[in-house]
């Protein structure tokens, strides 16, 4: 009998404390399963940061540091530095990058650090129970928009993976989804892809997930994978916004042509 | 070796470097720009050296986080207000135990303050500084050969222990010229097993301080108190000047130390019996030799550039067995050894003794 699936070997026998219907639980899967697929285990170190996934690490089976809330890429830029031929990814969400770190992040993307950058969208804080976050839309009820995200008082929900495609640094942007199989598999393409350029050295990547959070946003696991669809991808639409190596790749080869 | 004439930033620059650290992230401010230029220029020429001009004192401190995990001897350093933005990489760095060194060279505070050596982040520095439960030891260099020496000490000690170190001067000793040499670093003893970088084969490691069991939570900051208690009792540095016949002392640290032992020179030509207790480390702080000192003699004064910090280890460790008084000079103000001898002067002079100033 031939075995087609199981446990990825970058994964610890743990059972996720994720919400049923998270989406934290499925990236961090395909994060597992491509790097065993890129076979980068041993040389792979991972940043989780503070938010639901700060315990990421009791189920990555691969070194893990944590990072202080929104610390995630300057830490991971001192270990990039040091250690140059390893591959360094830190997970982040919402307020942990576009709140409390959007400096070390956006500056991390600026220098161009070759390193990875897993961020999941939820458009709330999860972990602290469902308060406003960066990304939260216009008029989305929270705990602490209890009438609705208002942007004279509130601001706009932040764009960014639009933000960091303009930063120069910047090699490699894609904003993703785990909302349908489909998605997923087009997620991990994504991560694979990220990955794969810091592999060979072509400078940050990151990329979004627009993930489900059923228990903050008050909908059934089902009714969060269509609101990713019928509303919130409305805010953030899907699409790879930057692949600089594939664009050099592009242009070069239409110079080549007669 | 050979003497060589530096400026103090620089003297930390190079005894970092020479130490073996090979990795320093900064924010620019004033007093201490020269230790971060010092360093760009010299990480450059060393091989595996990396220097990163941080765009903030918190995102610096969290880049020496991952170069230590990562293995390399790492410093940053600051004035006042920007050592008060890395004090959450610090608590962090002492939760997970990761060595690094962390130079302060205080200016007048608190707030913006100015840009004038102070010494008032001594409570900051000696309480750990930031949130939680824990030390970090601190030195407190009073010459240009301190500051080489104890820089590189700093680098032994905060690996000895896993801990952050900090040298903690000010403005005056960073930017003073005096002649240095530089001695032999010791080769470096850092188990290869606290170094992340990839599991490789073997087994995955995790560095963390997030401990949710409040049980295991109070285990593991036993575990910190009993190192802290090691680093006590093993780690004490002072300097005694003058004391043997003394009957009044003078506790002064850093750059107050050097006015003390300028009055103290004019003091004695007047015939006055004026001895310094110096700490060197100002955490551990040298509560033992203090209490002995105090057997003999009846009289302190406690000096700093504050409006009083010190005097408190002072006051705990000589437990009412001797009198002790206190000049200070806070805000910046650099005092002449002249105003400090003058001072002792009229407290030396009346009859009744010390008057506690408090
Ligand atoms: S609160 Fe939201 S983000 Fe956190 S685990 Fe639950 S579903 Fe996932």
């Amino acid at each position: 009998m031939k075995k087609v699936f199981s446990r990825p070997e970058s994964m610890k026998k743990n059972i996720f404390h994720y919400c049923a219907g998270c989406g934290h639980s499925i990236v961090h899967r395909l994060i597992a399963e491509v790097i065993d697929e890129l076979g980068i285990r041993g040389i792979t170190i991972g940043v989780p940061p503070a938010g639901c996934a700060v315990l990421a690490y009791n189920y990555f089976d691969i070194d893990m540091i944590e990072a202080q809330h929104g610390r995630g890429p300057a830490t991971a830029t001192g270990i990039k530095r040091v250690l140059p031929d390893r591959i360094v990814f830190s997970y982040q969400g919402d307020g942990d990058l576009a709140a409390i770190g959007i400096a070390e992040s956006f500056h991390a993307a600026n220098r161009g650090e070759n390193i990875t950058v897993v961020f999941i969208n939820n458009a709330v804080y999860g972990m602290t129970g469902g308060q406003m976050a960066p990304t939260s839309l216009l008029s989305q009820k929270t705990t602490t928009s209890p009438v609705g995200r208002n942007n004279i008082l509130d601001g706009y929900p932040v764009q960014v993976s639009e933000i960091f495609s303009l930063l120069p640094g910047t090699s490699y942007i894609e904003r993703c989804t785990v909302n349908s199989p489909a998605a997923i598999l087009k997620t991990k393409k994504a991560i694979r892809k990220a990955f794969q350029y810091q592999i060979d050295d072509l400078g940050f990547s990151l990329v979004e997930i627009l993930s489900p959070c059923p228990t903050n946003w008050k909908m059934t696991s089902i009714e969060s994978c269509h609101w990713i669809d019928e509303v919130m991808s409305k805010s953030f639409p899907l699409g790879v916004l930057k692949d600089l190596p594939a664009a050099e790749q592009k242009k070069k080869k239409g110079e080549q042509a007669p | 070796m050979n003497k060589v004439l530096m400026q103090g930033n620089k003297i930390i620059g190079e005894a970092a470097i020479r130490a073996g650290c090979r990795f320093y992230a900064g924010y620019p401010i004033t007093p201490q720009n020269e230790i971060p230029e010092y360093m760009s220029e010299r990480l450059r020429q060393e091989e595996g050296g990396v220097f990163v001009q941080s765009e903030s004192e918190v995102a610096a401190i969290h880049m020496v986080i991952g170069a230590s995990a990562a293995g390399a001897r790492a410093m940053t350093s600051s004035s006042s207000p920007g050592i008060s933005l890395k004090q959450e990489g610090i608590s962090s760095m002492a939760a997970c135990e990761l060595p690094a060194v962390i130079v302060n060279m205080m200016r007048g505070g608190p707030g913006l303050g100015n840009i004038s050596p102070s010494q008032g982040d001594y409570f900051q520095a000696t309480r750990g500084g930031g949130h939680g439960d824990y030390r970090i030891i601190v030195l407190g260099p009073d010459s240009a050969q301190e500051l080489a020496d104890l820089t590189m000490d700093a680098f032994d000690l905060a690996d000895q222990y896993r801990t952050p170190v900090m040298i903690l001067a000010d403005g005056m000793m960073g930017q003073m010229m005096e002649p240095v040499v530089f001695k032999t670093p010791k080769p470096r003893v850092y188990p290869e097993s606290f170094i992340m970088k990839g599991a490789g084969a073997g087994k995955s490691k995790i560095i963390r301080g997030l401990i949710l069991d409040p049980l295991d939570m109070e285990e593991h900051n036993w575990t910190l108190d009993r190192k802290y208690q090691v680093i006590a009792q093993k780690e004490t540095r002072h300097e005694l000047y003058n004391t043997d016949d003394a009957e009044l002392i003078l506790v002064a640290y850093g750059t107050g130390a050097r006015i003390a032992k300028g009055a103290i020179k004019r003091l004695r030509e007047s015939g006055l019996r004026v001895g310094l207790f110096r700490p060197i480390t100002l955490w551990p702080f040298p509560t033992n030799e203090l209490r002995d000192l105090a057997k003999k003699v009846e009289n302190f004064l406690v000096f700093e550039m504050s409006t009083g910090q010190m005097v408190e280890d002072v006051r705990l460790a000589i437990q009412g067995r001797a009198r002790i008084g206190f000049h200070g000079r806070p805000g910046g103000v650099v005092p002449t050894p002249v105003e400090l001898a003058n001072v002792v002067m009229r407290k030396y002079d009346s009859k009744a003794g010390i008057i506690d100033h408090f």
